[in-house]
């Protein structure tokens, strides 16, 4: 397959960004988007050229690196997957790519398609935890927990990180992300204690960072390559109000 | 020789071992632990729960990692789940069982000691995943769930899906996240170590390139932790991340550190098969799916031709015609034999002309029984994301026609020499984790890794560094400016130098590819002399050319990816040769380590335990100089040694 990759370059956070367009030939339709993106970089490379950088890492969909707005969406055209486990077999041969970094104020670009996801890891910081001492737990069956609480806590610990979410959203809101957070914590008993004080203190931090307010247009849940839905924002909001009331 | 591999085994009886180990060890107060950094290099489940336990602990932590979080982490990536010695099934499961089975497993390469505290402390690690909040799989009782893995005939493994290894990680970044905010611990994502920094021969810091600005900066601590994974990579093709590398450990090596076992490199039998030149990466299918899932080639060629040309689908065979290879040779476990029996199996069919795709390299993973006997909910609840992994990578869906498999390089069992204590043979140098060589012996049983991860990192370092550190809250903080921190730093900026003086046209992933070749060809599923000694000469004539025709883009201060992988690469030579050499010198097969040479009648590994019962610890020697090669017998006082046997 041959494709035409018209993708964003940005030599440093402070330059200024373009686009440029490049041809590629001889494709796979099984190759990954990916491993197109690695053959136009040794391309690239072998034309004196500088080659596109890209955050990546397990390329199995897990590790939540990957992050490309591909074509105006998030992690491009397939549904339910990360920019890694995107097939060259979802594009028309011939057909002009668009490529571009996320785009949001709380994800600062740091070279072509590199961005700046600090912003998540200061938001767990905040309170995405358990406050367990290492080696005080009781033993693991004294908790027990319905399967069906386990499996709905499960579906929003499925979150990968890679902030598709704030891409996608008009408003740069990293909702959907601290939702996630809080809502698998608060569906367990373990995470009953702290609940309060987390749901207060992720959502304070997502704000003081910089992160837009929800409308619930869902274009979040359209787009997360985990499929987490909005039905985790609800509760978010039951916690968040809940702690409110109660102070 | 004898003095320089001390392991440091507690006397006494087996389970008593490490209760005594632990009342010995020297105490530091909190007021001095105040007074101690510590340096933590790689954020996986064993870095980054060390990292958060000694923080806990009120010690000073500083940790790296090359990546953007520390969740990204490669441990993020395993599936299927984690074992521990509950005997929540009844099934008579304990931790001599755990113990026995790792052992044995391992094709009695690893040292009893070690492996018995790891099942020991296996119950504690599932206690703390839970009080995290990590939502392991649950009955309908709301009691914790179990499965079964390779080489066991037990149901001790616990599991979150096929993510588990995402959510033990999300529970050990938690944590760590938790401390960072009590400011115990600095995280240093996007850091890359380059080197280990030693005064008067104790680790003292590392040298480390910010990935973003390419500057080269010293951190100084009291101890440095390495817990930065495994050396798969070297192969260029394997189930690893791409930026997973051995260049921490490497540099260890470099700076003192024996390297122990590293032939020893596992082959996971149920991977999606190369499907091309154009690929980098390997995606396995957990280990899990031969709970349920049986695996087959046609028994008769002419069904394996029609295969190969799309004039038949895999559904259409009739059951009397296909080969369950694994029921047939091993009908007392199965499809759950262990790793390394199961790919040579595959291989053994493959090269017997029976492998099911147009390589002929691929085998049938079926699933037609499971759905057949326990329903589509049910498979989906146990298999689902699994099945849509697969489905999305290969465009078939395994409801409907077998995955195809095949096996593909995966961890690595060898890796940085360790006490008991987990210290290297560089005082204050510590490494846990795949790192280090670890309680697997020559071969990793299925679930384990994640188990020794947090068996390091929540429960054994942050107590045996105590050890260490308890006389050297006195000393002041290592001088980062003082002269064996400038002259780590200067070397490292010359090995930079030099690859930006190359400007060749070779690209990098070109020349690792061709590493990879070499070290799947020769240093793979089966090697012998002749091919071992070819592949040592021909990686030293690739990393000369290397040397002459790369081409590094860019500079050094900005964010170059092609750098660091230059970097990574300029190790992995070392790495694969080092490999080749270990795997040259142990002229027995055992665990995933074939040597041709060293076979039954049947095809199985036939160990050589007169000649060869012995941890391989290698040490560096210098530039182009043979590294020396020191051995640390291996004592089995508890239980007998015998012919691993998965027939009967």
């Amino acid at each position: 397959m041959n494709f035409n990759i018209k993708v964003w370059r940005q030599k440093n956070a402070k330059a200024k960004g373009h686009f440029e367009t490049y041809p590629i030939a001889g494709i796979e339709e099984d190759a990954s988007f990916l491993e197109m993106l690695d053959i136009l970089n040794e391309q690239l490379i072998r034309e004196g050229k500088d080659p596109i950088s890209f955050d990546h890492d397990c390329r199995e969909g897990i590790c939540g690196a990957c992050s490309l707005y591909i074509d105006g969406r998030a992690h491009g055209p397939d549904n339910q997957v990360t920019t890694c486990q995107l097939f060259m077999r979802h594009f028309k041969d011939g057909a002009t790519i668009t490529v571009e970094p996320w785009r949001s104020a709380a994800f600062p670009v740091i070279k072509d398609l590199v961005v700046e996801r600090r912003a998540f890891d200061k938001i767990l910081q905040a309170g995405g935890f358990i406050s367990v001492r290492t080696g005080s737990a009781q033993d693991a069956n004294n908790i027990l927990i319905p399967h069906d609480k386990a499996e709905e806590s499960m579906d929003a610990a499925a979150c990968v990180g890679c902030g598709a979410c704030v891409a996608t959203c008009k408003n740069g809101s990293a909702m959907l992300f601290v939702a996630a957070r809080v809502s698998s914590l608060a569906l367990l008993p373990q995470g009953r204690p702290e609940a309060a004080r987390r749901a207060k203190a992720m959502v304070a931090k997502m704000d003081e960072l910089g992160f837009g307010n929800c409308t619930n247009t869902r274009a979040c849940e359209l787009e997360c390559p985990k499929g987490i839905t909005v039905a985790h924002i609800a509760r978010l909001n039951r916690e968040f109000l809940k702690a409110k009331f109660s102070d | 020789m004898a003095e320089k591999l001390n392991s440091k085994i507690p006397e006494g009886p087996l389970s008593e071992k490490w209760t005594k180990r632990k009342s010995e060890i020297h105490l530091v107060s909190p007021n001095n632990k105040r007074k101690l950094d510590i340096i933590v290099v790689g954020t996986g489940l064993g870095g980054a729960s060390a990292a958060a336990a000694l923080g806990e602990l009120g010690y000073n932590v500083k940790i790296f990692c090359i990546s953007d979080s520390p969740r990204r982490a490669h441990s993020i990536a395993a599936q299927g789940g984690i074992n521990a010695a509950k005997n929540y099934q009844n099934d008579n499961d304990s931790v001599y069982r755990l113990f026995y089975d790792t052992i044995k497993g391992g094709d009695y390469r690893s040292r009893e000691a070690n492996v018995y505290r790891l099942a020991e402390v296996s119950a504690a690690i599932i206690d703390q995943c839970v009080a995290q909040g990590i939502p392991f799989a649950r009955e309908y009782g709301g009691y914790l769930a179990n499965r079964s893995f390779g080489g066991v005939q037990v149901s001790r493994t616990f599991y979150a899906r096929g993510q588990t290894g995402q959510q033990l990680l999300l529970g050990a970044y938690a944590s760590l996240n938790k401390e960072i905010a009590a400011g115990t611990v600095t995280a240093y994502p996007r850091h890359e170590m380059l080197d280990l920094v030693l005064v008067n021969g104790q680790a003292k810091g590392i040298i480390t390139r910010n990935l973003v600005t390419g500057q080269l900066e010293r951190f100084g601590a009291h101890a440095v932790i390495i817990a930065t994974g495994g050396y798969g990579n070297t192969y260029f093709l394997s189930t690893n991340a791409m930026n997973s590398n051995g260049s921490a450990a490497l540099q260890c090596y470099k700076k003192g550190a024996f390297f122990a076992n590293p032939c020893f490199a596992q082959i996971h039998p149920t991977c999606i098969p190369v499907h091309g030149d154009q690929q980098c990466k390997l995606t396995l299918m957990s280990e899990s799916l031969r709970n349920d899932g049986r695996i087959w080639v046609p028994k008769k060629k002419e069904d394996v031709e029609r295969l190969r040309k799309h004039e038949i689908k895999a559904s259409q065979i009739p059951e009397e015609d296909r080969d369950y290879y694994l029921e047939r040779r091993y009908p007392a476990f199965g499809n759950l034999v262990p790793r390394d029996v199961a790919s040579r199996a595959a291989k053994e069919r493959c090269d017997a002309g029976f492998g099911v795709n147009e390589t002929g390299k691929a085998v049938f993973l079926d699933f037609a029984d499971a759905i057949k006997r326990l329903g589509h909910k049910r498979v989906a609840e146990r298999y689902g994301n699994l099945f849509d992994m697969y489905e999305k990578i290969t465009a078939s869906s395994p409801w409907e026609e077998p995955m195809m498999i095949y096996p593909a390089i995966h961890y690595t069992m060898g890796g940085i020499w360790v006490d008991y204590d987990l210290q290297t043979t560089v005082p204050g140098l510590f490494a846990i984790g795949e790192a280090n060589f670890s309680d697997h012996g020559g071969n990793r049983l299925g679930a384990s890794a994640l188990m020794q991860g947090l068996a390091d990192g929540y429960f054994i370092v942050p107590v045996t560094i105590g050890d260490y550190l308890s006389n050297k809250f006195a000393e002041p903080r290592p001088d980062v400016n003082a002269p064996e921190f400038v002259e780590a730093e200067r070397a490292v900026q010359a090995r930079i130098d030099k690859l930006f003086a190359v400007n060749g046209t070779e690209t990098v992933d070109s020349i690792h590819k061709q590493l990879g070749h070499i070290m799947w060809e020769y240093v793979g599923m089966a090697r012998d002399e002749a091919g071992l000694k070819k592949a040592i000469e021909e990686i030293k004539a690739l990393k000369e050319k290397f040397y002459t025709s790369v081409k590094v883009p860019g500079s050094q201060f900005e964010f170059n990816q092609e750098l660091e992988k230059a970097l990574r690469l300029e190790d992995f030579f070392e790495i694969g040769e080092l490999m080749a050499r270990d795997a040259l010198n142990r002229e027995e097969s055992c665990g995933g380590h074939f040597r041709v040479e060293s076979q039954t009648e049947e095809g199985e590994a036939k160990r050589d335990d007169a000649k060869f019962m012995y941890v391989a610890a290698w040490e560096y020697k210098g530039e182009g100089k043979e590294p020396e090669l020191h051995k640390e017998p291996l004592k089995y006082e508890f239980i007998e040694v015998k012919t691993r046997n998965y027939k009967d």
